[in-house]
């Protein structure tokens, strides 16, 4: 969190920060480049030098190569689409399920209580353990990607939804129950915007991890995507070509986290925790 | 009384879904539900016996080393990094790029460059579980109370006494925090790792059974990952109480003030 305000601080002209600041934030972004940049030479001189074969860990400029190729290509595109749309529709599914599950849960005492052993129990199974059920269910279909990315993602949301709605400042409910606020009232004006920065941190945590079982799915299982992909390109010998495709993944992964970030801090722009980051 | 009542709400929802399962498997056999008592039998059956041996215990040993590796490495590699400025600028976008990529995909690219080993599974399980590890001890280097570093300063408290009495605990509920992932995750490559490529272990099992249409001992293999889950976690939480013993008490009196 602490970084993104680094960088946005960075990005921002820096009209009201003393003169000292504004001239280290470029230097800072300069050996981050850096380090991309020696990481990208290293990269290209170990297969070069020998020591690994370029047959297993093509120079860097092969694979970038590769990459930009597959920019210009419908099916990667298309790959591409088959990942986000999995990763997206479970995402979706996982926290609606988890915001209603979560506040039904949540605002009654003995449901909490009756429930703790059940959830401490499903949450830590791995998803992956489902992923023959999938297979048995659905086949290689988009629905096999979807039960395992709902099931990762449903917990990491509804564990913060309780977190959040148990935070409810008892003041603050018994002051809006006093003013005459029924139920759906205060579930809207009191403990939802509490819930919010959980909530908000639960779907980041969401968000990475639905990516990771989209790509399991189609790696493991073989449903349409990226995953699938990479598992062809490997087993078909197009080397530069896989690892191509797993710098897209990065890349995506990359796109998530600034979206989801920034999703985070627009949502939240009225909470304390963002305003005072902004201010100092 | 009180410790019956505490009984039931642990217990209650449990036996009742049990129940509802038990109920609706009563009448015509489902093909992909197996009964209750038919998935204890072949639980027992299946994992107590040579497989405990050839299959579940090499691949746990896996999962221990890989993870208490990517601890290590993590640790140690944060707190450098975390404590040296200009290397923290250096490398946080190159970092940030590969915590990004998903763990998975690594199984392909690492059974090219290593083939198909125990020691590539274990290298799978240590470099996805590592970046948790490393961003998350960065950012707890980073974050160390600057008073408590400037005193240890002035008392010329330096090196390796610094690192173990300030930077360490100062930064240990974000580490800890990181570990919680990385566990997890452990356990998703452990058997990512043997559905994709392997001949033995938990995760080509489970496969197995799936593919032979085994349908009562691939979920008795599903219930095998889920007790491991849960050990794990349990054994996560009773090992951060004991650490973050300090902290938690902390929060306690800061909140109650």
């Amino acid at each position: 969190m602490s970084s993104t305000t680094q960088t946005s601080g960075g990005a921002a002209p820096g009209v009201e920060r003393p003169r000292r600041q504004v001239r280290k934030m470029p230097t800072k972004q300069l050996l981050g480049l850096a380090g991309i940049l020696g990481f990208l030479v290293t990269w290209e001189l170990i297969p070069r030098l020998g020591l690994i074969d370029a047959r297993y860990l093509p120079p860097a400029s092969e694979v970038i190569a590769a990459l930009v190729v597959d920019f210009g290509l419908t099916a990667f595109w298309v790959s591409v689409g088959e990942t986000m749309k999995a990763w997206f529709l479970g995402l979706i599914i996982a926290v609606s399920l988890a915001v209603l599950a979560g506040f039904i849960i949540g605002s009654s005492n003995f449901l909490r209580q009756a429930t703790n052993s059940t959830v401490e129990f499903l949450r830590p199974i791995p998803s992956v353990a489902l992923i023959p059920l999938a297979v048995l269910l659905f086949g290689v279909k988009i629905e096999s990607s979807l039960m395992l990315i709902t099931y990762a993602a449903f917990w990491q949301v509804l564990i913060q939804v309780l977190y959040g709605v148990a935070d409810v400042d008892m003041v603050a409910n018994n002051t809006a129950k006093t003013y005459g606020l029924g139920r759906m009232a205060r579930i809207r004006y009191v403990v939802f915007p509490t819930a919010l920065p959980y909530l908000m941190t639960g779907v980041r945590l969401a968000a990475t991890v639905a990516l990771v079982l989209a790509i399991t799915a189609e790696l493991v299982i073989g449903s349409p995507g990226l995953g699938r992909e990479i598992a062809l390109a490997q087993s078909g010998g197009a080397i530069s070509g896989m690892y191509a495709l797993v710098l897209a993944t990065g890349l995506i992964g990359v796109a998530i986290n600034v979206l989801m970030r920034f999703i985070e801090k627009k949502t939240l722009s009225w909470h304390s925790s963002v305003r005072s980051e902004v201010i100092v | 009384m009180k410790v019956l009542k505490t009984l039931g709400y642990i217990l209650g929802l449990p036996v009742l879904l049990v129940l509802i399962w038990w109920a609706s498997t009563l009448g015509k056999p489902n093909f992909f539900v197996p009964t209750p008592a038919s998935l204890v039998g072949t639980f027992g059956e299946v994992w107590f016996g040579e497989r405990f041996f050839t299959d579940v215990l090499p691949s746990v040993g896996r999962l221990l080393v890989g993870v208490v590796a990517a601890i290590i490495i993590g640790v140690v590699g944060g707190v450098l990094i975390g404590s040296i400025t200009w290397l923290r600028a250096l490398l946080e976008p190159t970092l940030e790029f590969f915590r990004s990529v998903p763990p998975p995909v690594l199984v392909p690219v690492l059974m090219l460059l290593m083939g198909i080993t125990d020691s590539m599974k274990v290298v799978v399980i240590i470099s996805g579980c590592v970046w948790p590890v490393l961003l998350n001890t960065i950012e707890g280097v980073r974050a160390v109370d600057p008073v408590l570093s400037d005193s240890t300063h002035t008392y010329g408290i330096s090196g390796w006494a610094r690192v173990r009495y300030l930077v360490l605990p100062s930064a240990s509920p974000q580490i800890l925090a990181g570990v919680r992932q990385s566990l997890s995750l452990g356990l998703i490559l452990m058997v990512i790792s043997e559905m994709f490529a392997s001949s033995s272990g938990l995760g080509f099992t489970i496969v197995q059974f799936q593919r032979s249409f085994a349908i009562p001992e691939m979920w008795s293999g599903i219930v095998v990952l889920g007790l491991l889950g849960v050990g794990m976690s349990f054994i996560f939480q009773w090992a951060e109480r004991n650490i973050l013993r300090w902290y938690h008490g902390q929060k306690e009196v800061e909140n109650a003030a």
